[in-house]
């Protein structure tokens, strides 16, 4: 009776070993729709190359002893293609369709919050009325905070920090600046452009009452060539400080306007470290231009060593940490779900926390927002203590204030209709 | 453009070709299966509507327009609006007869402003369509109601009552009335080349001196027929509002407007048919294209390039003059020349790709390592093999169709003095 | 005070750039008829070969090659391909400087990649011209080169002392275009080549029954009129950024330019394009809107009027699509342009 007993007790335990490990080898295809060519195509193929290079750290099950090999709990297999949206909504539809009809039930998207609200829609509606197909999007750079608001969705999952949470960061990080007073913000004339400037001035106001807006400017996108005109706008106003979302030629030419004019403030941006612009800024703005991000070049320990490989394989920068806690949390998420099925997979990942290259992050089942630190860096020559030097330039982002989860989180309004 | 050749089908062809046409488009989705096709073949509906209304403008009006874009997209505004008006309830009309609304506004639009771009015609008219057009999409993030700022504005295109059972929901559903409206359109528009009007579009195109001799305002010819072409413009807006359940300020954009100018005039702008082929490789060239090669917009560019300047009338006339050769019989004579001047060029032509490619590979710096797959060949992009490869390919395949091209001329040639004597002969009868 | 003199030295300096572009565009059109929708193109490829060429010989010699190479490609795109359609009208010849445009835009991307090159301008050229101190006690004072950081940071407190700097690229781009604008002006009336060149701008065949060799007068019109959008490529590449879609942003202006100026008409262009980039400079700077507008007419506007884009909408939002504006008024009220002498 009581080797019955054991044997039943061994079956058991072996059966739900082996249903555990019932995904390893499973493959996951995962398809990510961004611009591969255009004015954005050299950010999108970077961040593609880093799918496909975390792809195989991040396939399998962890190799122990090997932190670069980390694989994931339930051993499956990523594959990740990328196919070209050229920033278009409309291309992205189809581009979606396409996916679908290889049978990718993961796709990933970030540059371009039109983009974004577009595919949000257009899984929504296809989840409706393809039951059995559904689709999971990861959002791994779109800021735009009506995503985990007003438009928040069961299948959307936003790996990067929306633009209330960078600004809630960005305005504690002013507020502790005494020597700012008169802020001006200036951005580009889009969803983007104009939630950075809706919220700065709401977090200022409730931080530092004293500090004065002294003027707000909405340009068109990536159509002013000479910034020289705003330049001497901010200047007459006498403001010490310059925010901005702007990306791209927006951002780095506005600096290096700032520089041939004699604008000597600071600047407050989002994206100072995304292809590209390290180049166009060169040693302009050095000391003077902050970043908030939640992550910078000098992260240190896996992560550093990570980032070098990169640079060798590739010659190009490592900039993307939401690739990181993609692979993460989805690997998590199956492990949970004990299938790589999308419903219930999506529905593990809700307030699912993973421990990852800076500290524990959670996924917020309310929103699907990631709760992450944030951090501020200054642009600033690349020296012995933060050596990475994007682009090679000779110059980095060096961090100088870390913002944990509780502090950077910001509430939502999102009422998440639930399948 | 120079002598216009004109397709005399007897009564029975025409109801062949018509039958024909409403044939394929009723029949071509049960060839294919995947969502992917669907939606290709929808767009293929929503461009030749757009491309057929802007060749009313260019073909046969004269009138190059660089901001046809205008039109359809605000129709796609209009019709969204109107959709997302549906949804909540207040306005009752049916969704099939959502791209109506946006004909009536593309045709509003085109009312209003195409009173002051057509005083002008020729190059003048160009400039003012294309500051419209930048006008009009500059405007499109100044607008946020309107336009919907960057994200755009989406509705869904599930409304209102089941109307025997189609909801619209499936792609499927949504071909079949694109087809439908695409067939009425196509029907409407060749209808319109045959009325007086159309006519004397012509005419405005070819003389507008003399016209005005005739006792036709020139000026009031060109703004009805740009109205007209204006409520095409926005039938096809309102489709792709539809059809995409979301319309961004991109349907504005100059891009499409360069985009449907190009493949109009690929597809041939002096006969009627053209600017279908035109629209269905410009859907085929967005969206399927882009994902064989990189160099895609540079293939379309060097094609277009060589288009003006040895077949300005596109694809259409090619066909036509073969069709020509081939009603007097002689077609079977230049069948072996077509065959080599096919070949050797597809010769150069793989030999010039598999360069372009390889330089791309090397631009993007392929993180899979210096090899590129080419039609089946592995080549080495740092490896000189390769490269000697290609251009070895590339010499011979020039070369061979050099020799070629010359004989086909001269067999071109005797074959056009052929059929002229015919002709003589003929009308002497 | 400084505000005003510094956005006016940046107004017609960003003038002066437009029309060094849109003058090679006039002229070309004023010779052929054709209107170069790839013009913008070579003020592209301008930019890129001087980068190139500068990373070879240095700036100076590359101010004087790039624009004799991107003429040379000119003429050669002109013998080659332009010439041949010549027979089919103005519109095919517009379309093929149209496509010409995407084959340049995609060789480019190609040949150079597609991220922003950074094309520094030389030594020489960095830093200021010349630097305005405006002290609220002193005034206005000009100082050459660039200001110590003591002068420019008030001592007393009260003063306000503010130090504008102007950059000598932006000098630079002024006087080349001005030297640039004097010697076509003077090759035109004073030399023999611009004597025959303005008699085929009216009477080609009369001017070919003389025993002058046209198309090669029309191959070298091109070539010119694109070397003068190489040279503008160079200046303006290295002054701002060098990137491949330069060419899209910077195109339809300087067709806005020639048009408003007056189809062929080089004094016009001038005009033309020094009135648009001094008004868009100055509009960045007001704030005012019709909302701003009905309140200073002691109008009381309602709240949806208050909230309505098109009413809240300022100068300096609506500053970049200013030119666009002028092109459609100026061609319904004065389609000659102002100071155009033919008529399409």
């Amino acid at each position: 009776m009581k080797f019955a007993l054991k044997v039943v007790a061994v079956t058991a335990a072996a059966l739900c070993v082996s249903a555990a490990f019932a995904q390893k080898g499973e493959v996951v295809k995962i398809v990510r729709i961004d611009p591969l060519t255009g004015l954005l195509g050299p950010v999108g193929v970077s961040q593609l190359k880093g799918y496909q290079f975390f792809a195989e750290k991040y396939s399998g099950l962890p190799v122990p002893g090997n932190p670069g090999q980390p694989g994931n709990p339930a051993g499956v297999k990523f594959e990740i293609t990328g196919i070209d949206n050229k920033l278009s909504p409309t291309e992205s539809l189809n581009a979606l369709k396409a996916a679908i009809d290889q049978g990718v039930r993961y796709v990933i998207q970030g540059n371009g919050s039109s983009v974004a609200l577009a595919l949000v829609d257009a899984v929504n509606k296809h989840n409706e009325r393809n039951p059995g197909k559904e689709v999971i999007y990861l959002n791994d750079s779109a800021v735009d905070p009506d995503l985990t608001n007003s438009k928040c969705s069961f299948w959307h999952f936003r790996f990067d920090a929306d633009t209330s949470m960078k600004m809630e960061a960005m305005g504690g990080f002013m507020a502790d600046q005494k020597d700012i007073k008169k802020v001006y913000i200036l951005g580009q004339n889009y969803s983007h452009g104009v939630q950075v400037a809706k919220y700065i001035k709401e977090v200022l106001a409730r931080k530092r009452p004293d500090i004065q807006i002294v003027g707000e400017d909405l340009h068109p996108l990536a159509q002013v060539r000479d910034f020289a005109p705003y330049i001497a706008k901010i200047k007459a106003t006498g403001a010490d400080t310059v925010v901005s979302g702007n990306w791209g030629s927006d951002l780095s030419l506005l600096v290096k306007a700032a520089n041939e004019n004699g604008y000597t403030g600071k600047f407050f941006t989002y994206y100072t470290g995304v292809t590209g612009t390290p180049t166009a800024l060169g040693t302009n703005g050095a000391g003077r231009v902050y970043q908030i991000a939640y992550s910078h070049y000098n992260m240190g320990g896996q992560m550093d060593k990570w980032m070098a490989e990169f640079k060798t394989k590739y010659n190009d920068d490592f900039y993307t940490g939401s690739t990181i806690r993609i692979y993460e949390m989805l690997g998590a998420g199956i492990a949970k779900a004990k299938s790589t099925d999308p419903v219930k997979v999506a529905a593990a990942m809700e307030g699912l926390k993973v421990t990852t290259f800076n500290g524990e992050v959670e996924m917020r089942k309310a929103d699907h927002q990631l709760q992450q630190p944030l951090y501020m860096a200054v642009w600033q020559k690349a020296d012995k203590k933060y050596p990475y030097s994007p682009e090679n330039t000779g110059m980095t982002l060096a961090p100088v204030k870390e913002y944990p989860n509780y502090v950077s989180s910001t509430p939502t309004s999102c009422q998440m209709k639930r399948p | 453009m120079s002598t216009v050749y004109q397709f005399k089908p007897l009564n029975v062809g025409r109801w062949l070709i018509w039958g024909l046409f409403a044939l394929l488009l009723a029949l071509v989705p049960m060839l294919v299966s995947s969502s992917l096709a669907i939606t290709i073949l929808s767009q293929m509906g929503i461009a030749i509507i757009a491309c057929l209304s802007y060749n009313m403008l260019l073909g046969q009006g004269g009138m190059l327009s660089f901001g046809h874009a205008v039109y359809t997209g605000l129709g796609s505004f209009m019709a969204i609006h109107a959709l997302n008006s549906i949804t909540d309830g207040s306005l009752p009309l049916p969704v099939s007869a959502l791209p109506l609304v946006g004909g009536i506004a593309g045709m509003g639009f085109a009312a209003l402003l195409g009173y002051v771009t057509t005083r002008k015609a020729g190059t003048t008219f160009a400039m003012i369509t294309m500051g419209m057009g930048e006008l009009v999409y500059a405007m499109s993030n100044m607008i946020p109601e309107f336009f919907g700022g960057e994200g755009g504005i989406s509705g869904n295109r599930v409304a209102g009552k089941a109307f025997l059972g189609i909801t619209y929901g499936p792609p499927i559903q949504v071909y079949y009335l694109i087809a439908l409206y695409t067939f009425v359109a196509v029907a409407a528009m060749f209808a319109f080349t045959r009325t007086p009007l159309g006519r004397m579009l012509n005419a405005v195109r070819d003389n507008p001196e003399r016209v005005e001799f005739v006792g036709y305002n020139t000026q009031r010819v060109r703004y009805t027929a740009f109205i007209i072409a204006g409520f095409f413009a926005g039938i096809s807006g309102g489709l792709g509002a539809l059809n995409f359940e979301i319309v961004t300020a991109e349907v504005v954009g100059a891009g499409r407007s360069g985009a449907y100018l190009l493949f109009t005039f690929l597809g041939g702008a002096t006969f009627f048919f053209g600017p279908i082929i035109g629209a269905v490789l410009m859907v085929l060239a967005f969206v399927l294209l882009s994902e064989f090669t990189k160099a895609w917009l540079l293939y379309l560019g060097l094609i277009f390039l060589f288009m003006v300047m040895y077949a300005p009338g596109g694809i259409a006339s090619l066909l036509m003059m073969n069709l020509r050769i081939a009603a007097f019989g002689k077609l079977r004579q230049l069948w072996v020349s077509y065959l080599a001047l096919a070949v050797t060029a597809l010769l150069a032509l793989i030999g010039a790709a598999g360069m372009v490619e390889m330089v791309y590979h090397l631009q993007m710096a392929g993180a899979d390592g210096n090899t590129v797959r080419f039609m089946g060949v592995v080549l080495d992009s740092t490896g000189l093999n390769s490269w000697f490869g290609c251009a070895y390919v590339i010499l011979t395949g020039a070369g061979l169709f050099e020799l070629c091209r010359r004989q086909f001329s001269k067999e071109w040639g005797t074959i056009q003095e052929e059929i002229e004597k015919e002709i003589k002969r003929r009308a002497e009868l | 005070m400084e505000f005003f003199i510094i956005s006016m030295l940046n107004g017609l300096s960003y003038g002066l750039l437009l029309f060094m572009l849109s003058s090679g565009l006039t002229l070309i059109f004023s010779m052929m008829g054709v209107l170069n929708f790839a013009h913008a193109s070579f003020y592209m490829v301008g930019a890129y070969v001087g980068y190139t060429v500068s990373g070879v010989v240095g700036f100076w010699p590359a101010l004087i090659l790039a624009p004799l190479i991107v003429g040379a490609l000119g003429a050669l795109f002109e013998r080659f391909f332009l010439r041949k359609v010549h027979k089919f009208g103005h519109v095919p010849e517009l379309l093929i400087t149209f496509g010409l445009s995407y084959v340049i835009f995609e060789l480019v991307q190609l040949i150079w990649g597609r991220i922003a090159l950074n094309f520094r301008p030389p030594d020489l050229l960095q830093g200021p011209a010349f630097t305005l101190i405006n002290h609220s006690v002193h005034g206005l004072r000009l100082l050459w080169g660039a200001a110590p950081a003591e002068l420019c940071s008030a001592a007393e407190a009260g003063v306000r002392l503010v130090c504008s700097p102007f950059p000598a690229t932006r000098g630079f781009m002024m006087l080349v275009a001005l030297v640039m604008l004097g010697s076509v002006w003077l090759l035109l009336t004073r030399t023999r080549v611009g004597l025959v060149i303005q008699a085929a701008l009216t009477h080609p065949e009369t001017v070919e029954s003389l025993g002058h060799n046209v198309p090669l007068v029309f191959m070298m019109v091109f070539g010119a009129g694109a070397a003068l959008a190489g040279l503008a490529g160079v200046i303006g590449g290295s002054t701002f950024l060098t990137e491949p879609s330069m060419a899209a942003t910077v195109g339809s202006v300087i067709f806005v330019v020639v048009v408003v100026g007056g189809m062929g008409s080089l004094s016009g262009a001038f005009l033309a394009s020094v009135l648009i980039g001094v008004i868009q400079t100055f509009a960045v700077a007001f704030d005012y809107s019709l909302g701003t507008l009905a309140g200073q007419l002691g109008l009381q506007l309602g709240t949806y009027a208050l909230g309505n884009s098109l009413i809240k909408l300022t100068l300096s939002q609506v500053a970049p699509i200013l030119p666009y504006l002028f092109l459609v008024l100026i061609l319904i009220f004065r389609p000659k342009g102002l100071l155009g002498t033919r008529e399409d």
